[in-house]
């Protein structure tokens, strides 16, 4: 598959609808499918600096976030999507639910089913969660996160951000530094970057590196130098403490040193670089104060980006898809 | 295919309805233009040429996406949904009187989301709406007040206005049995 030329946004794009009623994972997507959400979040984008924010756009529709782990942003940010958008929305966090009390996924997903919701976001905490619901669920599943599988929206963001600036996302060199074993923002973004036609490279501790890696058409380094050098884009990820068990390296004053993002180490790349990082960030073990609020820094844009590409991919999925029309 | 406009009916009729502007609102202050998706605005910014041309003033100019507000959105559990572009009014309307501007009028439910598309970005004086084609058929109690041209037409035909900007050329058809 070549990689596509991104699209003009007065162009109209060679696709009009998304294939599945589900969003999983961007491994599931096509290149045209991308471009079609990210030109559609264009438009949403604009909806967010209006006076009124809001339109009409999924009123009657009723969606569920169903979060089974902690999350401030993301489930902030498709909640003012939802919002934005006219429809009902439901949270429903671990603590308060009944799997607690010993019930299965699959139940609490029939169990929220019966009160038939259009559609419902989840995030999980074991990989391939949203693909079981998505399997026993009428309703549109948007992955909101899957253990250590993908984070499509997370991705589509990040695109999003990245053509704001740079246009296009072709043939630009991306550097992902950081706890590559454990991170689904990175798998997301990897197939993202990939179709879009980017040079992508790895960055971390040996340890933290997955062995099959370059199986995706990336390079990986433990060499931070090497990976920054003349990039566009660097993307850091967190250190997930929470999700090692055993230890990956010695300190986190040792890893600040060898694979923090300092602003000696940001001459590498162009002078025109991006700097991002999904959140929450760990200020002083993966990156530098002083080059998450330096100018390079598009952290924040990530954020508002974030509202405007989740009220695209609702949007595309609220009326169904064009396979189960024909059906 | 009858051709019903060419490129010069085209281009009279809009100087027409640019002086119609003029007169009715005693010149073009506090005017601003707002063109309908897709060839509604190219429409508007033809309108606007004229404008500064007749009474020497710029009037604003915008353009407004109606998809987010159409009345047929999610009507089916599945099917395609309708492509968002971006609306782009980079003015207050709060106070102006707005010339909302389309191609063609037809069962009024567009202009009918146009309405309520415009009142959230503010508290406009009053909106005129301004159209091409006044085909008939109105489903909702929707009237122009600028016409270019009014043409009955049967239900099965459809009205296709080309404009230089989107199609290369400028012509309004008259098609047979076409969805439009």
């Amino acid at each position: 598959m070549s990689a596509p030329v991104d699209a003009h946004l007065d162009q109209p794009p060679a696709v009009t609808s998304l294939r599945s009623k589900d969003l999983l994972g961007i491994a599931e997507l096509t290149p045209d499918e991308i471009l079609l959400i990210l030109d559609t979040a264009v438009a949403m984008k604009e909806v967010g600096e209006r006076p009124i924010k809001k339109v009409p756009a999924l009123r009657g529709k009723t969606i569920v976030n169903l979060f089974f782990e902690p999350s401030t942003r993301t489930r902030t940010s498709f909640e003012i999507a939802e919002k934005r958008l006219s429809a009902d929305t439901l949270n429903i966090a671990i603590a308060s639910s009944s799997v607690v009390k010993g019930e299965t996924l699959a139940d609490t997903a029939l169990n929220i089913e019966a009160m038939q919701p259009d559609m419902i976001v989840m995030r999980h905490s074991s990989s391939g969660a949203c693909h079981l619901l998505s399997r026993i669920c009428r309703s549109s599943i948007i992955n909101a996160g899957d253990g250590m599988h993908e984070h499509p929206t997370q991705a589509l963001l990040d695109a999003f951000t990245i053509r704001e600036r740079k246009k296009h996302v072709n043939g630009l060199k991306v550097a992902i530094v950081g706890d590559l074993l454990h991170s689904r923002v990175l798998r997301s973004n990897i197939h993202l970057l990939t179709k879009m036609g980017a040079e992508v490279w790895v960055c971390g501790p040996p340890t933290l590196i997955p062995t099959d890696i370059a199986r995706f058409g990336v390079r990986a380094t433990s060499l931070v130098d090497e990976a920054v050098a003349d990039a566009d884009v660097i993307m850091m990820l967190r250190i997930q403490l929470e999700r090692m068990e055993g230890a990956f390296f010695p300190s986190l004053r040792e890893y600040f040193t060898v694979f923090g993002m300092t602003e000696a180490r940001l001459r590498r790349a162009r002078p025109d670089v991006m700097i991002m990082h999904p959140g929450p960030m760990n200020r002083g073990v993966e990156i530098a104060s002083e080059v998450a609020d330096g100018p390079y820094s598009v952290i924040l844009d990530q954020v508002a980006n974030g509202v405007a590409v989740r009220m695209a991919v609702l949007y595309l999925l609220a009326g169904g898809a064009e396979h189960e029309a024909a059906a | 295919m009858p051709v019903v406009m060419d490129a010069d009916r085209i281009g009279r009729t809009l100087t027409r309805i640019a002086h119609e502007i003029v007169e009715r609102n005693r010149g073009v202050e506090d005017l601003a233009l707002v063109g309908v998706r897709t060839r509604g605005v190219h429409l508007a910014r033809r309108l606007a040429r004229s404008l500064r041309e007749i009474a020497g003033h710029d009037v604003p100019t915008g353009a407004l996406d109606i998809t987010l507000y159409r009345d047929d959105l999610m009507r089916h559990a599945v099917g395609p949904q309708p492509l968002v572009r971006r609306t782009e009014i980079t003015f207050s309307i709060d106070d102006k009187k707005i010339l909302l501007v389309d191609d063609v009028l037809y069962t009024g439910r567009t202009t009918r989301a146009a309405l309520d598309a415009l009142i959230d970005f503010g508290r406009p004086r009053g909106i005129q709406l301004i159209v091409l084609v006044d085909r008939g058929h109105r489903e909702l109690p929707i009237k122009a007040d600028y016409v270019g041209k009014n043409l009955p037409t049967a239900a099965d035909e459809s009205v296709q206005v080309y404009l230089e900007e989107s199609d290369g050329r400028d012509e309004v058809v008259l098609q047979q049995g076409g969805a439009a």
